[in-house]
């Protein structure tokens, strides 16, 4: 087994930069990427299928701070701004030009808000960075027969979806899986929000009848019917909302939550 | 032959614009309460996108049933509209029927008229239907649909369903009139010609009738006209340019405030001299009010967006918030603005509806505060908010609900430190950590330990 694999060095832009190189994209690991436990499993997963496709990319590591994005969604513009001025001196510095991350609040601040700071990248979310290394062939999903017959539904992220327009590259590359894609009956644009975003996922909810992630984990279960099933999702705290719906409910044995990375290097082989 | 029944219209109808158009300057000064935004980019795609939402109704259509019926009454406004013109060019100049000149295209006209006017019946009965005995959730329920917003909907409803009765009265009683005197019709009436016989022979009653027919439709109009500023029924002329000047950016691209730029590049720099301070026109600087606690805090358009609600509650019908039980209603959002701006500025003629100080038992707890924040949208409901952008993608005429809740809450924030105090803690992590979480920014590559990559060969 040991012959079989090997570790990976992970290449931060410090190291890059003191040989004089230049990666092709920096890798935006995101906090819930660096912090939470279960969706640092997504970003190992995707820095997996870059090692394995072999493009030249680098973290910032510990020099990557917070984008600001909960301080402004929550009204604190100051602290925002603070934020976005120090990471775009950061990203300056290297002379970043192409950013991809697993977080569409991360890719929304950085692609939309940071360019009005001062900081100018190409900016893309890992749903549509994945569905180009598939149609390009640079991922085969060869064992996406493991798939077949696998009930997923697949729950839009807003910060994906209605506020940047991005509905079909994860769908697209869950399409590689050979799956059983269902969709609810709220989706793309429709689609309904999980509850974290707009900062929510920092409080607690207001008084009311339910939680909005119980409310969207019921159409996701519902939509998936008896038996097993995948709800896939491209956002760190789309995920961790799902996954607390999906135990509230008690589903956890047959209802699994899964970033569409994690799906991908799975059936290419590369993680368990 | 002009008489004085042309004399008394010619006042009656230059009275009924006037005041109109008094009402439109006073909504216009309450709209240009709020701050300046510049929109003037990009005319050819906010062209496109008027062409497409507010002329082509294409966000209507996500839902079926009411789009198809809306459809009846947006096209029966728009061609009946035809007729009127004439009515206004017959009643000064006592003609009868004057575009009658044009033939065929004239008798095709009025037959596509009658028609549309038969389906406006049919809509706005089955709309009353709707909001009365199968009480559609969205538009029978929510704190804000107070006795006024729903009576405000009935009143438009059976008044356009009076106004298209008035105008079979007329056809019908003035196609038999023609007829009995022999006369030759001029245009076809393929719904009239059915009910020839309902108003009797005699053509004196039936000169009457066409008469008071004539005059109801067109006094109804007009009182309809100077009814609207006061009504949710002032979409039919401010959803053009409500969709003309809205949000061309991606939706998930929040306002940035240059001024905390500005303070910002400062701490950070020491020699960054930031630009001189706006000043009014007596030479004192303008002090920056971070975020909106009043409606002079929005913009014109947050402004517009007010007075482009039709209160279809679409957007409160897909907030995840409201659907889950919280206080938080986009259309309350905007309805509230709309108020406060009334009670602030000027109001229009005939109503200050003021909806929300009814009596009425209710959770939204408001102070006497004479402000939008408060005193109208409570701190509960705008941290309800996920910022989804759903009710933003569901209005028909292209509201941002959304930047109105994200100023207030900025207000809140950045005014009066009155977050939650979980926020308060996430911003403190933020700060010290560059986290929202308390976790060490020294860990924060931890996550690349140990991490295995199957060997290629």
């Amino acid at each position: 087994m040991e012959e079989n694999r090997r570790l990976v060095k992970v290449p931060t832009m410090a190291e890059m930069a003191a040989n004089g190189e230049e990666p092709e994209v920096l890798f935006w690991v995101g906090c819930a990427g660096a912090f939470d436990d279960r969706y640092k499993r997504v970003t190992r997963a995707f820095v997996q299928i870059l090692e394995h496709v072999g493009v030249k990319y680098a973290v910032l590591g510990t020099e990557e701070s917070c984008t600001g994005d909960p301080a402004k969604r929550a009204g604190n513009e100051f602290l925002f701004q603070m934020q976005a001025l120090t990471n775009i001196e950061v990203l300056n510095a290297y002379n970043v030009k192409k950013i991809v991350t697993a977080c569409p609040h991360c890719f929304n601040t950085i692609k939309n808000e940071y360019p009005d700071l001062g900081g100018n990248y190409e900016v893309i979310h890992h749903s549509t960075f994945l569905q180009q290394l598939i149609n390009e062939g640079k991922v085969k999903v060869q064992g996406g027969e493991a798939f077949k017959g696998k009930r997923i539904t697949f729950h839009d992220s807003c910060y994906l979806g209605r506020a940047n327009d991005i509905y079909e590259a994860p769908r697209d590359v869950l399409a590689a899986l050979d799956a059983d894609l269902v969709e609810m009956k709220r989706s793309r644009a429709n689609g309904l929000c999980c509850g974290a975003g707009g900062a929510q996922m920092f409080k607690e909810p207001e008084p009311g009848k339910k939680d909005i992630n119980i409310e969207r984990t019921e159409e996701a279960l519902a939509t998936l019917g008896a038996g097993n099933g995948v709800i896939a999702t491209a956002c760190p705290f789309c995920m961790v909302m799902m996954n607390d719906g999906v135990k509230n409910k008690e589903q956890e044995e047959s209802v699994k939550v899964f970033d569409i990375a994690e799906l991908i290097a799975q059936a290419e082989g590369l993680s368990k | 032959m002009i008489g004085i029944e042309n004399i008394i219209f010619l006042i009656v109808a230059a009275v009924g614009i006037g005041l109109f158009v008094w009402q439109i300057r006073k909504i216009r000064k309450n709209i240009l309460l709020g701050r300046d935004t510049d929109l003037a980019d990009n005319p050819s795609e906010r062209i496109n996108k008027t062409l497409l939402v507010a002329f082509g109704q294409q966000k209507m259509f996500k839902r079926m049933l009411p789009a198809v019926l809306h459809l009846f009454v947006y096209v029966g406004f728009i061609v009946i509209n035809i007729e009127v013109l004439e009515i206004l060019i017959d009643g000064i100049f006592g003609t009868h029927r004057v575009l009658g000149f044009v033939g065929p295209l004239y008798s095709g006209l009025m037959a596509i008229n009658e028609i549309l006017a038969a389906l406006v019946i049919i809509a706005c009965v089955m709309f009353l239907w709707r909001r009365n005995v199968t009480k559609v959730p969205r538009l029978a329920t929510g704190v804000e649909m107070r006795a006024w917003p729903k009576m405000d909907a009935n009143v438009i409803l059976i008044t356009e369903i009076v106004l298209m009765l008035a105008l079979f009265v007329f056809n019908i009683a003035d196609l038999k009139r023609v007829l009995l005197a022999g006369e030759e019709v001029v245009g076809a009436y393929p719904i009239s010609q059915f009910f020839v016989d309902a108003f009797g022979n005699d053509p004196d009653q039936l000169y009457v009738i066409a008469k008071v027919g004539w005059w109801f439709h067109i006094l109804g109009i007009l009182a309809f006209m100077n009814y609207l500023p006061s009504s949710k029924h002032f979409h039919i002329i401010m959803a053009f340019p409500n969709v003309y000047y809205s949000k061309l950016l991606p939706k998930g691209k929040f306002t940035t405030n240059p001024a905390i730029t500005h303070e910002i590049k400062a701490m950070l720099d020491p020699s960054y001299q930031p630009p001189a301070p706006e000043v009014d026109a007596e030479g004192n600087p303008v002090v920056q009010r971070f975020g909106a606690k009043d409606v002079e805090d929005l913009t014109w358009k947050q402004l517009m967006d007010a007075y482009t609600c039709t209160e279809c509650g679409r957007c409160t019908s897909v907030c995840p918030a409201n659907i889950t039980g919280k206080l938080l209603s986009p259309r309350k959002i905007i309805m509230d603005t709309r108020d406060r701006m009334e009670e602030k500025g000027e109001h229009p003629a005939i109503f200050a509806p003021n909806h929300y100080k009814e009596m009425g038992v209710e959770r939204v707890q408001t102070t006497e505060q004479k402000e939008l924040l408060r005193g109208y949208i409570t701190p509960e409901e705008l941290w309800a908010c996920t910022t989804c952008n759903a009710c933003v993608e569901s209005c028909p005429v292209n509201i941002d609900q959304l930047s109105t809740i994200m100023d207030l809450r900025r207000f809140l924030v950045l005014e009066e430190s009155a977050a939650p105090a979980s926020l308060n803690a996430m911003f403190t992590n933020i700060e010290n950590n560059g986290a929202p979480w308390a976790f060490p920014a020294s860990d924060r590559f931890n996550w690349a330990e140990d991490l295995y990559v199957p060997s290629k060969n």
